[in-house]
């Protein structure tokens, strides 16, 4: 009785969000007071059906209700509660379910936290949010319905895919789809000034909080997830340039660029049609990584079940969406978003800005032309092909590296026109420092004979990582001082989020350039040499858990002929088709991390062994993780506070921007 | 006239989402596991080619015969065998006979990648010029064929073996044709 009381209320859902977006579009359009009155209550039911839908489905999955297909494929009577629940994001259509509800989570925060806005703009951000709530409901229920029922029941389900039972599956992907959804509500915003006539400095703040917690969301998803596919082995390292992760790094780079811009739209109220641009590509390119991941046209490790309706429809729902927003875009924009006044010197923080949007979009732009290459050759009928990490090493790695240069500079100049002058000594003490810095890499970079690359990567973070912290340690001095320290949250999460940026890339660079792995076959007794760490193999032994059976393997560690650690690494068969995982054995967490991973028996006692060195991975990680705080820093900012009596017409340029 | 040509450069996005969705549903259109094979129900194409890791032998279309075989096409270059693999391996370990076609690739290479990521087959048939793939219909890997006990061709997979497939699919296809009515 719940399935099908959840089909109901995500039919009744489709229904409310095309209502909304009819009032909301047309209520404004009109300036119907009654339509714009109706916004918030529908809004408010959308949100009450869709999560009772979710709910019923979660319901199925924790009753283990095997009448449902999508329970009885995805779960099982030996699957603990916490998978079960986590399990209803494990495929296809019940993560579509969560992306909605994730979606309809963001419309009901715009309409909660919107209430000071102008009414009509309200509306319409709605109004173009419940039109894009449709379109993901009409997906569901027309190709990819969680409810459909299976008869006869079966009694036992078939379990949820090995590889995903893991604590990550809770966190990762609801994570990852706050951050991809979130992106529409910067592209519901550019819609709805580009419909209302008006987009101004007062509209690049109230799109900022919304374009940084989504950003926020998607770092933190984007590193959860790295994170998961290193420890669980097989997924290729922490970074595979898989064409889903691209799928989200793409977003993910394009909003950091619309980040920045509307930042410069506030401030100054130039680069308007820039902004409105971006933000329109980086919800265009969330609903691109939707069509690569499921549609199948692009083969990944994320790949889900292929069904070309569904590729055709996310299609159609890009077309439409993108197709829909540029053309608005194009009626709209060349009128409204000359960019009058704000003139600026060559020299200005403006300037630095625009370059980091360039770095930026250029390097989207080449992540997006190796993602779809593939595609593009296939779409032209010549032979099929795969670019891998290669193409991405060698063209991404020198697009992106300048914009390390000029994020220790940009933050230091002007707005308008600056001083060269003013700027040395600004900086006087990141550069002392960072030449102190930057000596001793060197040095140690001859001592251990790095490669250049490396050298240039770490130079670069600790330039980055010093640059970072000049604003808070000036801040703290004038209050040391006595004076006021003038800081506000908007540069103290800047700052946070640019040091982070300067972890990552010491993270990135050292473990991509410095990591050892080799494998080799073992057998009990045997020990292996790797950079300074002796393994030795134990012994083995069966293993077993509620429904895989496996070998465990039992590792001793010596790091300089000393014992050190201690490990075990445990394979784990789920039955006939279902796959087999590979918990890896892994110690450390510091500077450096050992990994061993058990491989295939090779009968005779012998197994391959996968053994992994990866200096200063942590970083990457952390790195990711300040960066997502630095935005959840920068959201307190009293800027974005929401003011209960706005006035009733906004005016440009107002407020307490310089 | 500069009028015009902002508008044009306000036009560009639009013809760029254009052509990327055009991309995209041609790339939908290719999608091949819309496809079925003209070859089920018939028997396995006729074929001599050297093993993969024993030049000297060869495999012919008589390796089918006895019980119910999978004939896997891969290549170590083909991203998407990789993620297919580990079902590969655990259908083997659980007692599947899997007969490898390797398309197109280089022995070094192939080898290389089993002894990376395991060797599920009982056999495999070297073909590097695609000769013989091309009698089986085969443009794209990985791919995947069911034999009957007879060497009858009873089914294709086009695309990776997923567990839905395994479970969908493959299983049940396998499970009738070992039944012992289907054997008779």
């Amino acid at each position: 009785m719940i399935p099908q009381l959840g089909l109901l209320a995500l039919i009744l859902a489709l229904f409310l969000s095309l209502l909304l977006c009819y009032c909301g579009l047309w209520g404004a359009h009109r300036d119907d007071p009654r339509l714009m009155g109706a916004v918030r209550p529908l809004t408010a039911g959308l949100f009450a059906f869709t999560l009772f839908a979710y709910g019923a489905l979660t319901w199925a999955f924790v009753t283990n209700d095997f009448m449902v297909r999508y329970v009885a494929e995805n779960s099982s009577t030996r699957l603990p509660l916490f998978y079960r629940i986590a399990a209803v994001w494990g495929a296809h259509e019940g993560s579509m379910l969560l992306w909605i509800l994730i979606l309809v989570v963001w419309t009901g925060a715009v309409a909660w936290f919107s209430r000071g806005l102008p009414r009509p703009f309200v509306s319409r951000v709605l109004g173009v949010l419940g039109l894009v709530t449709a379109g993901f409901l009409a997906f569901s229920l027309l190709t990819s319905n969680p409810f459909v029922l299976v008869f006869p029941v079966p009694h036992q389900g078939a379990n949820l895919d090995p590889l995903l039972q893991d604590p990550f599956l809770a966190i990762h992907p609801p994570m990852l789809y706050m951050g991809y959804v979130g992106m529409s509500v910067a592209f519901a915003f550019a819609i709805a000034a580009l419909l209302g006539g008006t987009m101004d400095q007062l509209w690049a703040r109230w799109t900022r909080p919304w374009t940084i917690a989504a950003w926020m969301f998607l770092t933190a998803g984007i590193v959860l997830g790295s994170y998961w596919s290193y420890y669980v082995l097989g997924w290729g390292g922490w970074w595979f340039w898989d064409p889903v992760e691209n799928a989200s790094f793409m977003p993910w780079l394009v909003g950091a660029a619309l980040i920045h811009s509307l930042a410069v739209t506030e401030k100054r109220g130039v680069f308007k049609s820039w902004t409105a641009l971006l933000a329109i590509t980086a919800f265009s390119l969330s609903l691109l990584g939707t069509f690569l991941v499921r549609s199948g046209v692009l083969i990944s490790v994320h790949a889900f079940a292929m069904d070309p309706r569904r590729g055709m429809f996310v299609l159609a729902l890009l077309a439409f969406m993108a197709g829909a927003a540029l053309t608005i875009y194009l009626w709209r924009a060349p009128y409204l978003l000359q960019d009058r006044g704000g003139a600026f010197r060559l020299f200005s923080r403006e300037t630095f800005l625009l370059l980091n949007n360039v770095f930026l979009v250029v390097g989207a732009a080449t992540v997006f032309i190796g993602t779809l290459y593939p595609l593009f050759v296939e779409a032209f009928g010549l032979q099929k092909l795969s670019v891998g990490p290669p193409y991405f090493d060698h063209v991404f790695i020198p697009v992106i590296l300048p914009l390390f240069v000029i994020i220790g500079v940009g933050p230091f100049v002007p707005w308008v026109s600056g001083r060269m002058g003013d700027l040395l000594r600004r900086l006087r003490w990141p550069l002392l420092l960072s030449a102190v810095g930057w000596t001793l890499v060197l040095v140690l970079a001859f001592a251990h004979s790095w490669p250049p690359l490396t050298a240039v990567g770490v130079l670069l973070s600790v330039w980055v990582m010093i640059t970072a912290l000049r604003e808070p340690a000036a801040a703290l001095w004038r209050r040391l001082k006595g004076r006021t320290a003038g800081w506000n949250a908007s540069t103290i999460g800047m700052s946070i989020a640019h040091f982070g940026l300067g972890l990552a890339i010491l993270g990135i660079t050292v473990s991509t350039t410095l990591s050892v792995w080799r494998d080799d076959p073992m057998h009990v007794g045997k020990a292996f040499r790797m950079a300074g760490f002796t393994f030795i193999l134990r012994g083995y032994e069966p293993a077993r858990g509620p429904d895989w059976r496996g070998t465990a393997a039992r590792f001793l560690i010596l790091h300089h002929g000393r014992p050190w650690a201690r490990t075990v690494s445990v394979k784990k068969n789920f039955g006939p088709g279902l796959g087999s995982t590979t918990g890896a054995g892994i110690v450390g967490g510091g500077l450096h991390d050992v990994f061993v991973a058990l491989g295939n028996n090779l009968g005779g006692g012998r197994w391959s062994v996968r053994f992994r060195y990866e200096p200063m991975v942590i970083f990457v990680w952390l790195g990711g993780l300040v960066m997502a705080l630095g935005a959840f820093v920068a959201l307190w900012d009293r800027r974005y506070r929401w003011r209960r009596l706005p006035p009733p017409r906004s005016t440009p340029g107002g407020g307490e921007g310089p | 006239m500069s009028a015009v040509r902002t508008r044009l450069l306000f036009a560009l996005p639009l013809v760029l989402i254009g052509a990327l969705i055009l991309i995209g549903w041609i790339g939908l259109k290719h999608n091949p596991s819309r496809v079925p094979s003209p070859l089920i129900g018939k028997p396995a194409p006729v074929f001599s080619l050297p093993r993969l890791g024993h030049p000297a032998l060869r495999l012919t279309e008589r390796v089918f015969r006895g019980r119910p075989t999978l004939f896997n096409v891969w290549a170590s270059w083909c991203v998407t065998c990789v993620a297919e693999h580990r079902v590969l391996m655990s259908l083997a370990a659980h007692g599947v006979r899997i007969i490898g076609l390797d398309y197109q690739d280089h022995r070094r290479a192939a080898l290389a990648f089993l002894r990376r990521y395991g060797d599920p087959y009982r056999a495999i048939a070297y073909d590097p010029r695609g000769v013989s793939a091309m009698n089986w219909g085969v443009y794209g890997t990985p791919e995947t064929f069911v034999l009957g006990p007879h060497g009858v061709i009873r089914g294709k997979i086009i695309g990776p073996l997923t567990r839905r497939v395994v479970r969908r699919r493959l299983l049940p296809l396998l499970r009738r044709l070992s039944s012992p009515r289907a054997r008779a």
